[in-house]
């Protein structure tokens, strides 16, 4: 681990002077043209000075992004609607709420696909076929079609990121519970053990790692689903909907607070659910 | 009353059959047939209960309404069809992915940037990179060539992934024998190497097939010419029409599964050699 430190660190490097070199080469134009016409010659220095603090750059440099994520979550009230932090609750609350239908789905699909041979039969290809269709197609439809129903608000949204974090479940889910080999089979069956005692006490333990491994890429899909579903809501609130209102606007430095802002997101909830896998698994003897 | 009671008759019919067929011996025709049973006995239950409970069009049309609206409208959909897909998803697609098939065999060379480049690799994959989108469409403008990019940034990093630790697939006493052979660096590299990572390749391939078509759609919500997939599910929404956003949505998913589909064809055809596919 120590040993990629530094080579990790070169690379996180490079990307910040790739970026500032990209807002020179990309903001350049806009800094030259307000110069021109003021009738001003811009010095190399004046022109890089210009282009890493414009108000609505093509491409905001580091820092600029750095302030604006300082202004909108340490500064501002946590209950203003111009908080970051505000925003991401609305969208962390739906990733969440979305992650434990489609986790429970997911499992629930699973269990009835090992221990029902027509189910595995007819439902798997369909699941495994429901994720080629682009589901985040059909994310304006339903936040529009379940409104219409009188149901607004967390649950359309969850619905989207249920749909995207239920198939990475289902898949790991089949494969962990069928990952107890023939031999330890066998030796539940000596025990005289039923079928109940065998799942709770050698297919569920066995399936530990895969769902975990899971969990992490389900968690991921269910933030992705989240931001999408606040797009079509009309910008109301959420980090979908600052991408949105950022873009309508031009407002660049407020479309890249956000991304960052959901990549830390994504970046902690994983690493929470890695931090709990290894908790767990070491409790049970399997790491 | 009637609709309600055959689509239960449906789904106890299509069930039963299914159960009948799972007990027999798996051969090619059994596991064919029961999905689609499967799938025509849901749109069965579908279209009987929307009839039966009268629920309105505006919110769930049945499909036999979907699929006239879709015969209805061919030249729309097709039009939808060139410019997400074949415009924005498959370019995207061969760029991206042509892309970091080079870029990691340049990373491959060097263990330093691979163990710096990894990490983060893996890291930027699991990001909400779709909230790209706005960026590239202020930056490449409106029509396909904004998606495309979305699509590029999307399947470059999982593709990356992949490819390397495919590259590195290959064992010691593999590439010795290279050595023994006195190839060169790009001779074990296609002869060897390349072959090799190509299950690991195609792992990615496939991810990114998806990814490549939802990239292109969402992308089309932040701004687009008044054609694509996406522009018109959106609008669509908006006009209540929603028999025309099952139409789109049945082009995608049969465009998403064709797409699907034809890389796994395509693996089968390289790699005949591996386990999985000798089963």
């Amino acid at each position: 681990m120590m040993r990629s430190i530094l080579p990790i660190l070169t690379v996180v490097a490079a990307i910040f002077a790739f970026w500032y070199l990209g807002a020179i080469w990309l903001n350049s134009d806009w800094a030259y043209d307000k110069a021109g016409r003021l009738d001003k010659e811009l010095s190399f220095t004046e022109m890089v000075a210009d282009t890493w603090s414009q108000d609505k750059p093509k491409l905001p440099a580091p820092h600029q992004v750095a302030t604006e994520l300082w202004d909108t979550t340490i500064d501002k009230r946590i209950t203003s609607k111009r908080s970051l932090v505000y925003h991401s609750w609305i969208t962390l609350s739906s990733t969440l709420l979305g992650f434990v239908l489609g986790t429970g789905l997911g499992i629930a699909l699973a269990v009835g696909i090992v221990y029902n041979r027509t189910m595995d039969m007819s439902v798997m290809p369909w699941v495994i076929a429901s994720q080629t269709i682009p589901i985040l197609a059909l994310a304006p439809m339903i936040i529009v079609v379940l409104n219409a129903i009188g149901i607004s608000g967390l649950l359309p949204k969850a619905i989207i990121s249920m749909y995207l974090s239920f198939f990475p479940v289902v898949v790991g889910m089949v494969k962990g519970l069928r990952s107890p080999d023939q031999m330890q089979l066998d030796q539940m069956r000596t025990w005289n053990a039923s079928p109940r005692q065998t799942f709770w006490r050698l297919r569920l333990p066995s399936s530990m790692p895969y769902l975990f491994t899971s969990l992490k890429v389900g968690m991921a899909a269910s933030l992705v689903g989240a931001i999408v579903g606040e797009l079509p809501t009309g910008a109301v609130a959420g980090l979908g909907a600052r991408l949105l209102a950022g873009s309508y606007y031009g407002q660049t430095i407020q479309i890249w607070s956000a991304l960052i802002m959901a990549a830390v997101l994504a970046a902690l909830l994983v690493a929470t659910i890695g931090m709990v896998q290894r908790a767990t698994l070491k409790r049970m003897g399997l790491s | 009353m009637g609709w309600i009671v055959f689509g239960f008759v449906a789904w106890f019919v299509g069930w039963q059959i299914n159960v009948q067929l799972a007990r027999r011996p798996k051969t090619r025709v059994t596991r064919l047939a029961v999905p689609v049973i499967f799938g025509i006995t849901l749109v069965l239950i579908w279209e009987s209960l929307v009839q039966g409970f009268d629920i309105s069009p505006v919110l769930l049309p049945p499909p036999s309404l979907i699929a006239e609206r879709f015969a209805a409208s061919t030249g729309v959909l097709w039009t939808d069809f060139v410019q997400t897909v074949v415009k924005g998803a498959l370019s995207g697609y061969a760029i991206g992915c042509g892309a970091a098939v080079v870029i990691a065999v340049a990373i491959d060379r060097f263990p330093f940037l691979q163990r710096g480049l990894l990490p983060v690799g893996n890291f930027v994959a699991a990001l909400p990179i779709i909230g790209m989108a706005p960026i590239m469409v202020m930056w490449f403008g409106f029509d396909w060539q904004s998606k495309a990019a979305v699509v590029v940034v999307m399947v470059f990093f999982p593709m990356l992934v992949n490819t390397v630790q495919g590259l590195q697939s290959t064992g010691a006493m593999q590439r010795d024998l290279m050595r023994t052979y006195a190839a060169g660096y790009w001779q074990t590299l296609f002869k060897l190497r390349l072959p090799a990572a190509m299950p690991f390749m195609f792992n990615g391939l496939k991810i990114a097939s998806t990814l490549a078509l939802i990239g292109a759609i969402v992308a089309e919500f932040f701004g687009s010419p008044v054609k694509g997939m996406g522009f018109r599910i959106s609008t669509s929404v908006g006009q209540l029409a929603l028999d025309l956003v099952w139409a789109e949505i049945v082009v995608a998913a049969i465009a998403g599964s064709a797409f699907y589909g034809g890389v796994a064809l395509l693996e089968k055809a390289v790699t005949f050699w591996h386990p999985s596919q000798r089963g």
